[in-house]
């Protein structure tokens, strides 16, 4: 525990406080431009002291200080109603009930891809090659055509959206679950050769346990890569609700302790949900008799 | 054999104390040891008696935590700083990115020798070791015992007096091993130098050894020293002979006497 | 029987040529000139529609007849492919007219090339070269399919242009728009991906060497970093617009920031995976630590740091793409798909798409290359 304190806690909180410590520094080094320009219009000569805090609470500042960030985030989480169109815990809503609709339908495609892939040869020999290959595509671009031309016929709201996050999450699952499946090692596959145990039999007794790890490290990325497809889909869309909504109006309105502060907002629920995953992997890794790590 | 030539290591009250979670193991109680020139000393025991953390202490890769000990009459850093041995591990750990040639190079180049002592120093230490012609391979392109000569080769490359190997034919099967112990001994004969070497065979210790130092467990100590005598031409059928076998049943012995096998 | 040996895929295959022959019709036209036999209609497939039946029963039934295997993939594979070939060239003009029988025989040349497939991939062949070939064919064969269907769905159904274009036309629209699509490339790739990706990778390496000097900072930057790894950085994107103009140079800085902390942790994970013997070894020959780092360490992190690579080029073109949905010149990929998705021509879009595939693929494989060349000792390139 002490060892824990010592050896992480520390230096993550110190260089966390060296972060924001920068954090301000920048802030008044970015924003002191715009504040010369506003005091010489207005004839003023603030004080050191004086002018510092005024660039740091600057209605619309190049970069907001972190306790701005930290109040529009609390406002706009804490003290709207969730049911506001301005309320982060609205927004953030949105776009993780998207991302958990995409992440659901990309885990379990991802799934049946990689069981098809590690028991039919033709599969594997046909459909992996360009499973792998498409990892190396940008595939977020097509993102604002899926939106858009699905529009176009009508199916707008969570379903194009989760579409892109779907996407965005089944090469993982998939790439992750066909290592996992075929990860047993020869003589445990022999063992059960041994034992003249039918193919479903060896897929359920022992690929699949051995699978589990792979299954939850690659859920982990693919529930941040369906996030992120989840607000990228949310750019094209005229800026109706959700986390990428907030970003697009704030870079349009150059709102940017918005922008600042739903940034702040994605990444909560980015590390809530790579938590809920972690959590649920070892609660699985546990029931199923894991070594406590 | 022993009091004669000066002292290349010289241990006393040597003791080495391990802080773990489950409180303090004493590796090492009370050792005390003198290596002469030339000698070629074995340390023997079960797993656990500080065989292998003993040689660490000699190579500074461990430091004491009680006792003295000196190394060519230097401490075991000024040694080390010196590159006063070579050190031979249980694994080959040869780098599996460089060529043979150019593994044994590695310390060359870590000491700063000029390209043409590189080159003529390479021959030289795989010709000991018979693997010239192998040179261009990669590790990874050889068999297990081909890699370990190579790891002698490179502990010989810069041509130290004193040599620490530790458990290096641990991994090869036993006809390997009888092999490269022949070649090893004819080594050690060619160049007179004093050799450290650990390991948990008793036929191993008693083939290879001038002095053999019986070792054993919680806390580590030297419960014996035997020396051997047997002659230094050594062929392999030695090994059947009455003296040799007498002498592995004293080593047996002392194995026992100091080893409880209760817990 | 033994001369015989069936296989579903051919069976389903006759079996839906037969419907489709009993259905009749094979488009509209067709069926309109079938029914008033007195008039004379031009309709597709005047003449080939027996000769196409024809091939899909002869290759199905050929395919079943105990032949080697190497004969009998080529009889699927001439066969399959000149179905589908007559069929596509046959739609000409009379696109979005299609009736049933035309769908059933793409399924039954889609059936027998996937049994073609099958074929090849039960193939064992010695020969290293044969076999570096059937890891090339096999998946071509896949991907052409796909297209394949793509291309004669969307045209056999009449699909609107702005829904999904036929291959063809994306193709087309390629050849047509070259100049627009190489300044775009120029713009996004060779300007803001190359800078920020170089840029990146560099101050992350440089971070992880100081995190390895500083124990205190590699315990405080590791726990960051992995976090940061899930988080949706590309958010940064407006600021950084915001920040450093329309231009590349903001693109730039999304990509540094993209792919500065994959090369962190990796470079950090990959520093710590040299073996403890080797750096005992290094240690009885008192080298420095920057001799060990040069000798020992940096070779041995070498997979992982090209992993890092690998990973960041994937990164560095989705940052600077996305990055453009948030104001560019106009000119460049992300720019470029985004406006032409509001003026619905949905051609230009997927042209830009399969140039940013194929240039990611380009990317992708030569970092793989280079990491073959430099990490030809680590059992996973040298077992093969």
């Amino acid at each position: 525990m002490i060892d824990s304190f010592r050896d992480k806690i520390i230096p993550v909180t110190s260089i966390l406080v060296g972060i924001v410590v920068v954090w301000y520094v920048f802030a008044v080094i970015l924003n002191t431009p715009f504040q010369r320009d506003l005091d010489r219009r207005a004839n003023e000569t603030p004080g050191v002291v004086e002018f510092i805090g005024k660039t740091l609470a600057q209605p619309k500042p190049t970069l907001p200080a972190p306790h701005q960030v930290a109040v529009n985030f609390f406002e706009n989480t804490f003290l709207r109603s969730v049911t506001s169109s301005r309320s982060l815990v609205y927004n953030a809503w949105v776009t993780l009930s998207s991302t958990l609709l995409g992440f659901a339908f990309g885990t379990t495609l991802g799934i049946v891809i990689a069981v098809g892939i590690v028991h039919v040869a033709t599969l594997d020999r046909s459909l992996m090659p360009w499973i792998i290959a498409s990892q190396t595509i940008p595939i977020l671009a097509v993102a604002p055509m899926i939106i858009v031309v699905l529009a176009a016929i009508g199916i707008t709201g969570l379903i194009p959206k989760a579409l892109i996050s779907t996407y965005l999450s089944f090469f993982p699952v998939a790439v992750g679950m066909v290592k996992g499946l075929r990860s047993p090692e020869i003589t445990h596959l022999d063992l059960m050769h041994t034992y003249n145990a039918s193919r479903a039999q060896t897929f359920w007794k022992l690929r699949v346990p051995a699978s589990v790890p792979f299954l939850f490290t690659s859920m982990k990325v693919a529930v941040a890569a369906s996030l992120v497809g989840a607000i990228v889909g949310e750019l094209p869309t005229g800026a109706v609700a959700g986390i990428g909504a907030k970003l697009l109006a704030g870079a349009y309105y150059s709102q940017t302790i918005d922008i600042w502060s739903a940034l702040v907002a994605g990444s909560v629920v980015a590390a809530l949900l790579v938590m809920v995953v972690g959590i649920a992997g070892r609660l699985v890794d546990r029931a199923m008799g894991g070594r406590p790590a | 054999m022993t009091g004669q030539s000066p002292a290349v290591v010289s241990a006393s009250k040597l003791g080495l104390t391990f802080q773990t979670n489950d409180g303090p193991v004493q590796a090492l109680t009370d050792v005390d040891l003198t290596i002469g020139k030339g000698e070629f000393v074995s340390f023997i025991g079960p797993s656990g008696c500080g065989k292998t953390t003993l040689l660490r202490v000699i190579a500074d890769l461990e430091k004491p935590t009680s006792g003295s000990i000196s190394v060519n009459g230097m401490t075991p850093e000024q040694a080390r700083e010196k590159r006063a041995y070579g050190y031979v591990f249980q694994a080959a750990a040869l780098f599996p990115w460089r060529s043979i040639e150019r593994n044994v190079a590695l310390p060359l180049e870590i000491i700063g020798l000029s390209k043409a002592e590189q080159v003529e120093r390479i021959k030289r230490t795989l010709d000991l070791v018979n693997l010239s012609g192998f040179e261009k391979k990669y590790p990874w392109q050889l068999s297990g015992g081909m890699q370990q000569r190579a790891s002698i080769a490179r502990a010989l490359a810069f041509d130290a007096d004193l040599l620490l190997m530790d458990e290096p034919f641990g991994a090869l099967d036993e006809i390997v091993r009888d092999h490269l112990n022949k070649q090893l001994l004819e080594l050690w004969e060619r160049t007179n130098k004093t050799i450290c070497f650990v390991t948990h065979s008793i036929p191993e210790a008693v083939y290879l050894s001038t002095r053999i130092v019986v070792m054993s467990p919680r806390p580590g100590r030297v419960s014996d020293v035997i020396e051997s005598t047997l002659p230094k031409e050594r062929p392999l059928h030695i090994r059947e002979t009455p003296e040799f076998l007498a002498i592995a049943a004293r080593v047996r012995d002392g194995l026992h006497a100091g080893h409880s096998y209760e817990d | 029987m033994n001369w015989l040996k069936p296989s579903w895929q051919a069976v389903l295959a006759i079996l839906l040529c037969l419907i489709a022959i009993a259905l009749g019709a094979m488009t509209k036209p067709e069926a309109t000139a079938l029914a008033d036999p007195t008039g004379s209609f031009t309709y597709p497939y005047l003449g080939t529609k027996a000769l196409t039946f024809g091939l899909a029963m002869l290759a199905a039934l050929v395919s079943m007849v105990r032949i080697p295997p190497i004969t009998e993939a080529v009889v699927l594979f001439v066969g399959a492919h000149l179905v589908a070939w007559l069929l596509i060239t046959g739609i000409n003009g009379f696109e979005g007219t299609a009736l049933a029988p035309y769908f059933l025989l793409l399924a039954a040349g889609w059936l027998l090339g996937w049994r073609c497939v099958a074929v090849l991939s039960s193939l064992r062949p010695l020969a290293k070269w044969a076999r570096t070939g059937l890891r090339l064919i096999i998946p071509a064969i896949f991907g052409a399919w796909i297209l394949i269907i793509w291309e004669a769905v969307t045209r056999g159904a009449g699909i609107p242009f702005i829904l999904l274009p036929p291959p063809s036309a994306i193709g087309a629209r390629i050849a047509n728009s070259l100049p627009v699509l190489g300044a775009d490339v120029r713009q996004t790739i060779f300007k803001a991906v190359i800078f920020g990706y170089v840029v990146g990778n560099a101050a992350g390496f440089v971070a992880a060497i100081l995190a390895d000097r500083v124990p205190f900072l590699r315990r405080g930057l590791l726990p960051i970093g992995n976090m940061v790894s899930a988080l949706p950085i590309i958010g940064v994107a407006p600021i950084m617009v915001m920040w450093f103009g329309f231009d590349w140079q903001s693109k730039a800085a999304v990509v540094i920031i993209m792919t500065f902390f994959p090369m962190l942790v990796n470079t950090v994970a990959g520093l710590a995976a040299s073996g403890h013997m080797e750096r005992d070894l290094m240690r009885t020959y008192a080298s420095g630590y920057w001799q060990t780092l040069f000798k020992l360490r940096l070779p041995a992190a070498a997979p992982f740091i090209f992993n890092a690579l690998k990973i960041n080029s994937t990164l560095a073109l989705i940052g600077a793409i996305v990055a453009e949905f948030f104001g560019t010149p106009v000119v460049g990929m992300g720019f470029r798909i985004s406006t032409e998705v509001g003026r619905m021509n949905i051609d230009m879009v997927w042209a830009e798409i399969a140039v940013a595939a194929l240039a990611g693929s380009v990317f992708y494989g030569v970092v793989a290359l280079f990491e073959r060349a430099v990490t030809f000792w680590h059992p996973s390139v040298r077992g093969g």
